[in-house]
């Protein structure tokens, strides 16, 4: 196993797009609304087939508008049936993402059957390719994906900061919100915005196996070892990069020890995110499965 | 449908008919068990097994796509897969949306690493194992049906055996348990049926309308009725009339993909059933909440008439109303006003020389006699709760108005034995300013 400067942009892309993703995860969670990120990176199909209809092109701007439209719309959708049709928010997501995904196989079969816009290469990505398409800043070849995910975690760690206190008390209690005048609806849209922003950004880089997992493994993680907001999302701001930079060592180290010759390493992240939760979950200090099989005795004793 | 005729039509349209109306049956309980995106995760969860089972039929020495062993490592792993979310469930804080998010992204990302490792063995031939999840609808074969069916009927079978113990599960687990049901076996039961049934539907059909199977006639039927086995009937009926429908369309528009075409179709079932459904639809709703609006509308009007009446003079009794008085007794606004006395010459409650827009209002006897009614059933609200609620006499106005207008017949008899030694029209409590 050799590690080049390919595999250190490698591990910086990974990290800084899982680092985007889960810190508006952690409000997703805090909402029962984890699946966004799954609805949302399959519903963008007909953005992508309606920005390349318009434009003809396969050009990233247009592409990454009509994309992040309709991860809006699947966010407003969702809101909407699960309101007016008083449903549980999982099942109209799911309503929504696979209708809006069905439209648009359907748009791309219809009038681009001769193009070349695969599905399945939109929801995989390649995070190995994404460091082959460099930008030059300065003296320095940069992937583009790095600046992407970079500008993407950046927006994201400035919205929460500066929104941290609103964020905090529509998530915890919406009722409350709502009376001091915070309106959580603008709240929920802004968050979904940043969401759709986010997943759209992350996927068109490096798939969507990253942004799914790490939308809501890290955060998921942090809750378990922190009731507070703040230490919740640095845990899992924490997790995250751990997993990507991790996942991309094992991704190199592993498939040699096992005779195979190399994997993906978007899976291994999310596999890596996997084994790290599960530790977490074993081991946490006050809920992990071993403090609730032993720490009964000491309860009891006190 | 006319393009029946067509064997292969004929195999996509049972097939996907079949599957759909097991799919809406068990997706049913899992809508009311809030868990309707499991088709979800389940369907990506089953990737790993996929890749294991490919890998060992690979080094076993076979092509390793034998439908029978890919099946098998699908089921395994989907399996493993329920019992990490339950068990993600059970020990946890965490909800059901985080534990099917994390099987699902960890167990997809794993699956696609190991799809990838195995791919590179030698003599495997792995082009075409990703339709396995992405599915290949028009081109089902006939022992996907002898397949589909046999599940379908096993599926329903067992969902309809244990429709008593699924009931109680979905709507009051903690009792369920209390009362000693085993609910850790039902609900593993329940994923079971489900795993089963994603697993079958899903290199026959495909991902996303396995999903779409598992939640949108289920949706949908919910609108229809609040009763489960209506709901079960309604929803397994849905479901395979999406998928007949979509799939017949689609053997007339050669060229679009029949999976998306039966989303679409389940999708607009949904949208009619979201506008339009009896027990919970948008429309009905709407309606219903503007009869109501109309009816508190004439009763306002009715009780503002007879309130100024009364300030006329002893005994009441019918006469015109300078139109001023009653719009200054509601502060109602001109157009307000039109609208109400408009509906109430369409029941006849004004007399006919009385337009909605002339300046003196006269009730017509029916309308007096109703006038009087309501108000005699707001002043004995009032009382009852001034009586009862220890409501002072200047706030009850606001809090009987609050509940009057749904006060049934049989509601008002009960009042007036309560408060049986008052006149026929008791005094107002409070003060009704009359300029």
């Amino acid at each position: 196993m050799t590690w080049t400067s390919y595999d250190t942009w490698t591990a910086v892309i990974g990290a800084l797009c899982a680092l985007a993703c889960a810190l508006p995860g952690c409000f997703l969670v805090l909402r029962k609304m984890s699946m966004m990120g799954d609805a949302i990176s399959h519903a963008v199909l007909p953005g992508l087939a309606i920005a390349f209809l318009l434009t003809e092109s396969r050009a990233s701007v247009p592409m990454f508008l009509g994309a992040a439209a309709t991860g809006v719309i699947t966010a407003v959708f969702t809101q909407w049936i699960s309101r007016f049709g008083d449903i549980d928010q999982g099942a109209a997501m799911g309503i929504v993402f696979t209708t809006l995904f069905a439209l648009g196989l359907v748009l791309i079969v219809q009038a681009a059957s001769h193009v070349d816009l695969d599905p399945g290469c939109v929801l995989y990505g390649a995070l190995e390719l994404a460091v082959l398409d460099t930008v030059r800043v300065g003296s320095m070849d940069i992937p583009r994906a790095a600046l992407v995910n970079g500008g993407m975690a950046l927006l994201n760690i400035i919205v929460i900061a500066a929104l941290y206190k609103e964020l905090r008390l529509s998530s915890f209690d919406p009722g409350l919100a709502g009376t001091l005048g915070f309106s959580p609806g603008l709240l929920h849209y802004l968050l979904m915005t940043l969401v759709a922003v986010t997943t759209v950004a992350a996927f068109e880089s490096v798939g969507s196996i990253i942004v799914i997992a790490m939308m809501i493994v890290p955060p998921a993680a942090a809750l378990l070892l922190s009731r507070r907001l703040l230490p919740m999302l640095l845990i899992s701001a924490a997790f995250a990069v751990t997993s990507a930079v991790l996942g991309h060592w094992l991704a190199l180290a592993v498939p040699p020890l096992i005779g195979f010759q190399s994997t993906t390493t978007s899976g291994m992240m999310a596999f890596t995110a996997g084994v790290l939760f599960v530790l977490v979950w074993v081991l946490s200090p006050a809920e992990g499965l071993l403090a609730r099989r032993f720490g009964k005795v000491s309860q009891t004793a006190e | 449908m006319l393009l029946l005729q067509s064997y292969n039509t004929r195999l996509v349209v049972l097939g996907t008919a079949l599957l759909g109306l097991a799919c809406g049956l068990i997706g049913a309980f899992l809508l009311l068990r809030k868990r309707s995106l499991m088709g979800d995760a389940l369907s990506h969860a089953t990737l790993p097994g996929i890749g294991i089972a490919f890998g060992v039929m690979v080094v076993a020495g076979g092509t390793g796509k034998n439908l029978l062993g890919l099946l098998f490592g699908a089921t395994i792993s989907g399996v493993l897969g329920v019992l990490c979310m339950l068990a993600i469930r059970n020990t946890t804080r965490l909800r059901d949306d985080v534990a099917m998010g994390f099987v699902l992204s960890v167990f997809f990302g794993t699956g696609v690493a190991i799809l990838r490792m195995v791919q590179t063995l030698p003599g495997a031939q792995a082009a075409g194992l990703e339709s396995f999840i992405y599915g290949k609808v028009a081109s089902m074969v006939f022992s996907d049906i002898i397949l589909i069916s046999v599940v379908a009927i096993l599926a329903s079978v067992t969902a309809l055996l244990l429709l008593k113990e699924f009931t109680l599960l979905c709507f009051d687990e903690a009792f369920a348990a209390s009362t000693g049901w085993p609910v850790l076996r039902l609900d593993i039961l329940l994923l079971v049926l489900v795993t089963a049934v994603t697993v079958t539907g899903l290199q026959a059909v495909g991902l996303i309308l396995i999903i779409a199977f598992l939640i949108i006639p289920a949706a949908a039927a919910r609108f229809w009725t609040h009763r489960l086995p209506r709901m079960l009937w309604l929803s397994a009926g849905m479901g395979a009339l999406s998928g007949w429908l979509g799939a017949s369309v689609s053997a007339l528009f050669a060229d679009l993909p029949t999976g998306a075409l039966i989303v679409l179709t389940a999708a607009l079932i949904f949208l009619i059933s979201l506008l339009f459904g009896t027990a919970r639809g948008v429309v009905p709703k709407l309606l219903d909440q503007a009869k109501l609006q109309r009816r508190i509308g004439r009763q306002h009007l009715l009780r503002a008439a007879y309130e100024i009446l009364e300030s006329m003079g002893q005994p009441v009794s019918n006469q015109p109303i300078p139109r001023e008085l009653l719009l200054e007794h509601r502060s109602w606004s001109n157009a307000e006003l039109v609208r109400l006395l408009a509906h109430a010459r369409q029941e006849d409650h004004l007399e006919p020389e009385t337009g909605p827009d002339s300046s003196m209002i006269h009730l017509s006897e029916p309308g007096f006699g109703e006038a009087s009614r309501i108000t005699r059933n707001h002043r004995l609200w009032e009382l009852y709760l001034i009586t009862h609620a220890d409501i002072a006499p200047s706030h009850v106005d606001r809090d009987a108005d609050l509940v009057e207008h749904i006060l049934g017949a049989e509601m008002v008899r009960a009042l007036e034995a309560e408060l049986r030694p008052r006149p026929v029209i008791p005094k107002s409590p409070h003060h009704i300013e009359v300029r």
